[in-house]
């Protein structure tokens, strides 16, 4: 048990020394610290992951955090098979962007807050993974709001930059009150606040209903729905996805740690981790797998047309994330899972490499501006390519084959709408595969677009960058291997090669398929096409007539104003909510609350006393005899009272 | 013979209050210290008729011989020519008469109800017998050493505490 | 016999006569005079109690307002000598420098 310890709180230890001590002796050797915890966390992983792989699940509470009559929570931890994986993700992710950091941050000026603020991520994300009850988990949940803000807002001078803070914390809170309803909910249900006990007993509540305003509301799914809540607004799914985007105004180490492979995904952890309660709900379950289809279609079509690199990249995350819920909405969590891990490694490659030709660049995000850096940066090219392919769906990379499950199960699905995300999610495949190879070949192929002064700047990046960009390229390529789709397994001789699902049994169940071998060929048929369709479709617009994208813009003018602008949801927001918030703040809090009532308050009591005062003033003359006649009064009101009470 | 004590007390009494209406309402301070001489050998005289041979000789002592005569050196170094032309009372008077008044009626509603307690073992006979000023003496001495003692230091400080206060400054600056 | 409540009138005609001089009086000097003739107001009835409850507690009671009135009209009158010095007036209405 002790060792487990180690995990999450030699990266808390890290935070503290950097931020105490930080900015007056460590400096420029910042990391060293950060870099060491995390190290040893995910050394502890690994063998975290091999005792869980042994059998040896664990769920233990360490400290007792709040007690309170009946209601009790602790600090404690549940090491079991999604724990561990999560383990793994999140402290491999961690370290390699942690040295990764080193050469991408080196000669920031805030450059031990940075490591600081990464270590505390780190810190908050494993208290999430590992909680064992629910309170933990929002402790964690909201620990790691709390650094993705501080983060997003890191160069905080930038006004851009401490705006999409403030819009990614704001965003989250409507999300997050659901999810704290939620909790509430399930203390009022259950009685406690522990994993165990809750899931364990929920089938019992499956036909239980909760009468909220009259109306009789199943209880499973009030729930889901309210965890589900959190999960939208945390995993950037719609309607509260607007704030990912406007988050890559942070540093990229971040937004490929916090806003592509850790953080992010916590939507889909906490789903996963309630599997017990959403799976007694077909309601929720469609709600879910709708919510992920939607949006990731949205998402990836949004993605098509923007020219920005990195927000490419983020709608690509919301659109995978969305795959995710797709996933676990049909049914199949642990496909979801899956894709969750091995969209880790290949996404955080993803934006470390847009990092590594940021760096090259002096900043330029702009696609239309790059061009040709393939001479210039082998590395990133590679891994960058690679990485590619691992999203766009093409066997063999670790894309593939948690792309290939999510979508085989969406088509076998039991539920109504199964066939229905299927389709969506193939053609989300198509798209992505798409808009990932417009943006390689934008960025490495043809011609230098920029200025001359940025062509003669061109280099490759230092060690630190790129050998996390290959480190990661194994992953993005090998995580997937884990989980090879027993079909093929059956094609090779090899009986259970799915050792993922396997391994995940025990706690995120068997996904129900029903379907034919030839029809599981078939989606994974249709599934690569899509992929290379996609990628053909790239190639022949960007290389082979480079011409033609103009022109289909022009064509399509109106549809492409659309997405180019993000489908005016921003807009939209601004309109419906932003705007008429602050009318009522200014005009109605303001204007009325502030000044007629707390400052009619504040302003109206001290000049009463004051006039009051000044009244009261005049009693005092200076006169001797004054005084002592009120005293006498005094003496003679007292002796009256006295008198005529006793008469 | 039975309305003897009545009679003498009568006189006091009436004395008293006349004295000090006088003492209150001449314009002359040294007219209203001389009123207040009489007026405290007519307080001791009826301390004598209370058998308190002891405070009525301390009344002469302290009250007419050393506090009187303070005021007295006091009043001397008035301007009295300027004194008498100046009004005596301040505008408010009518004022204080009225809580004065009130004060007095209520004083005196007061004893209607009064009930005379237990009584002590200090009769006047035992009194006579001792003389006041020992069985005084007895009590101060014992039961109320204490007090004694920080009257003492009471008039130790008034001691000091005048002649700091009345001191002339030296012009320091 | 004379009874007690006549000496209690007789002290508080004159403790009330005291507190009317106090009120009224311009001069400083004459208000202390009236301080005095409360005090001995008090007194005059302690001694009459003493009298009629056959016990010393009175006498020993007016033996000390005695003495603080000693102490008393001493400093008074030491602070009357240091205003008059520095205002060169004995009427207390010309004093009101604690006017609000």
């Amino acid at each position: 048990m002790q060792h487990y310890l180690l995990i999450p709180f030699l990266p808390f230890a890290a935070f503290l020394i950097n931020i105490l001590f930080g900015r007056m002796l460590l400096k420029e050797k910042a990391h060293w610290v950060s870099i060491l915890a995390v190290a040893v966390s995910w050394v502890v992983s690994v063998m975290t992951l091999l005792d869980v792989i042994s059998g040896k699940t664990l769920n233990q509470d360490v400290y007792t955090w709040i007690l309170s009559g009946n209601f009790r929570v602790s600090v404690g931890f549940l090491i079991d098979q999604l724990t561990a994986v999560m383990l793994i993700v999140v402290t491999t992710c961690s370290m390699l962007i942690h040295i990764y950091s080193v050469g991408y941050m080196h000669g920031d000026s805030g450059y031990y807050r940075f490591f600081s603020y990464l270590s505390l991520f780190t810190f908050c994300m494993l208290m999430l993974v590992m909680a064992n009850n629910f309170l933990q988990l929002y402790f964690g949940w909201e620990g790691v709001g709390l650094c993705s803000y501080f983060l997003i807002g890191y160069y905080f001078d930038k006004k851009s930059a401490s705006d999409a803070g403030k819009k990614a914390f704001i965003v989250n809170r409507f999300g997050d009150f659901g999810f704290g309803i939620g909790i509430f909910v399930i203390f009022l249900t259950f009685g406690t606040v522990y994993y165990e006990p809750v899931f364990s007993q929920a089938a019992g509540f499956a036909t239980k209903s909760i009468n909220f305003l009259g109306y009789d509301l199943h209880l499973m799914t009030v729930i889901a729905l309210l965890l589900f809540c959190g999960s939208i607004g945390k995993s950037a799914q719609m309607p509260l996805h607007v704030w990912l985007p406007d988050a890559m105004e942070g540093p990229t180490p971040v937004s490929a740690l916090i806003h592509a492979a850790t953080m992010v995904t916590a939507g889909v952890f906490l789903v996963a981790r309630c599997n017990a309660i959403f799976s007694l709900s077909e309601l929720a379950l469609t709600i879910v797998a709708l919510t992920g289809a939607i949006t990731s279609l949205f998402a990836a079509s949004i993605g098509l047309v923007q020219n920005d690199i990195k927000r490419i990249i983020a709608y690509s995350t919301i659109s995978q994330l969305g795959y995710m819920f797709l996933a676990c909405g049909v049914g199949g969590y642990t496909a979801g899972v899956f894709h969750l891990y091995t969209h880790a490694f290949f996404k955080a490659l993803l934006f470390l490499c847009a990092g590594s030709v940021m760096h090259a660049m002096a900043g330029e995000l702009n696609l239309h501006k790059m061009g040709g850096l393939k001479k210039y940066m082998p590395v990133t090219y590679i891994t960058m390519l690679l990485a590619s392919l691992s999203i766009a769906g093409i066997p063999g990379f670790a894309g593939f084959f948690s792309k290939d499950e999510i979508l085989w199960l969406a088509y076998s699905s039991t539920n109504p709408v199964g066939k229905f995300v299927w389709l969506i999610g193939t053609l989300v495949a198509f798209l992505t595969a798409f808009y990932s190879f417009r943006l390689i070949f934008l960025t490495f192929h043809g011609s230098f677009r920029g200025t001359h002064e940025q062509e003669h700047h061109l280099h490759e990046s230092p060690k630190t960058m790129t050998v996390p960009l290959m480190l990661l390229c194994i992953g993005a390529i090998a995580s997937g291997w884990i989980g090879i789709s027993n079909l093929i397994g059956e094609l090779v001789g090899i009986e259970h090669l799915n050792w993922f699902t396997g391994f995940m049994q025990p706690v995120l169940g068997h996904p129900e398929g029903h379907g034919t071998h030839a029809e599981e060929w078939g989606v994974m048929l249709i599934s690569i096409m899509a992929g290379v369709s996609g990628i053909g479709l790239a190639y022949y617009l960007y290389i082979k007539r480079p011409e033609l994208p103009d022109k289909i813009m022009a064509q399509f003018s109106t549809a492409h104003r659309v997405l180019f602008n993000k489908y005016y949801v921003d807009e939209l927001y601004d309109l419906l909510i932003i705007r008429p918030a602050l009318w009522t703040a200014k005009n109605v809090l303001i204007g009325v609350g502030d000044v007629r009532i707390i400052e009619a308050i504040v302003n109206g009591v001290p000049a009463s006393i004051g006039g009051f005062s000044k009244q009261l003033r005049r009693l005092q003359t200076g006169l001797l005899q004054h005084y002592a006649t009120i005293m006498a009064m005094g003496l003679f009101v007292i002796g009256a009272f006295m008198l005529l009470r006793n008469w | 013979m039975t309305m003897l004590p009545q009679l003498i007390f009568g006189y006091f009494a009436a004395v008293i209050v006349l004295l000090s209406l006088l003492v209150i309402t001449r314009k002359n301070p040294v007219h209203s210290v001389m009123w207040m001489l009489l007026l405290f050998f007519h307080i001791a005289a009826m301390y004598l008729f209370l058998n308190a041979e002891f405070i009525a000789a301390i009344q002469v002592i302290v009250y007419a011989g050393a506090i009187l005569v303070l005021f007295l050196f006091v009043v001397l170094l008035l301007n009295l020519k300027e004194e008498l032309e100046a009004d005596r009372f301040v505008g408010s008077w009518p004022v204080a008469v009225l809580v004065s008044g009130g004060i007095f009626l209520g004083l005196a509603s007061v004893l209607r109800s009064f009930v005379i307690g237990r009584q002590g073992s200090f009769t006047v006979e035992l009194i006579q017998k001792v003389t006041h000023t020992k069985t005084l003496g007895l009590i101060m001495y014992t039961e109320y050493l204490f007090p004694f003692e920080i009257a003492s230091l009471i008039l130790l400080i008034a001691v000091i505490g005048a002649i700091v206060l009345a001191k002339k400054r030296m012009r320091s600056h | 016999m004379v009874p007690l409540n006549w000496y209690l009138i007789l002290s508080a005609a004159v403790f009330s006569i005291g507190i009317f001089g106090f009120l009224t009086r311009r001069n400083i000097i004459i208000m202390f005079m009236s301080i005095e003739l409360m005090l001995n107001a008090v007194n005059i009835s302690l001694v009459a109690f003493s009298h009629y409850l056959q016990d010393l507690r009175g006498h020993v009671l007016v033996f000390f307002i005695i003495t603080v009135a000693a102490a008393e009209a001493s400093i008074g009158l030491a602070i009357i000598i240091a205003l008059f010095r520095n205002k060169n007036t004995v009427h207390v209405d010309e004093m009101n420098e604690m006017k609000g």
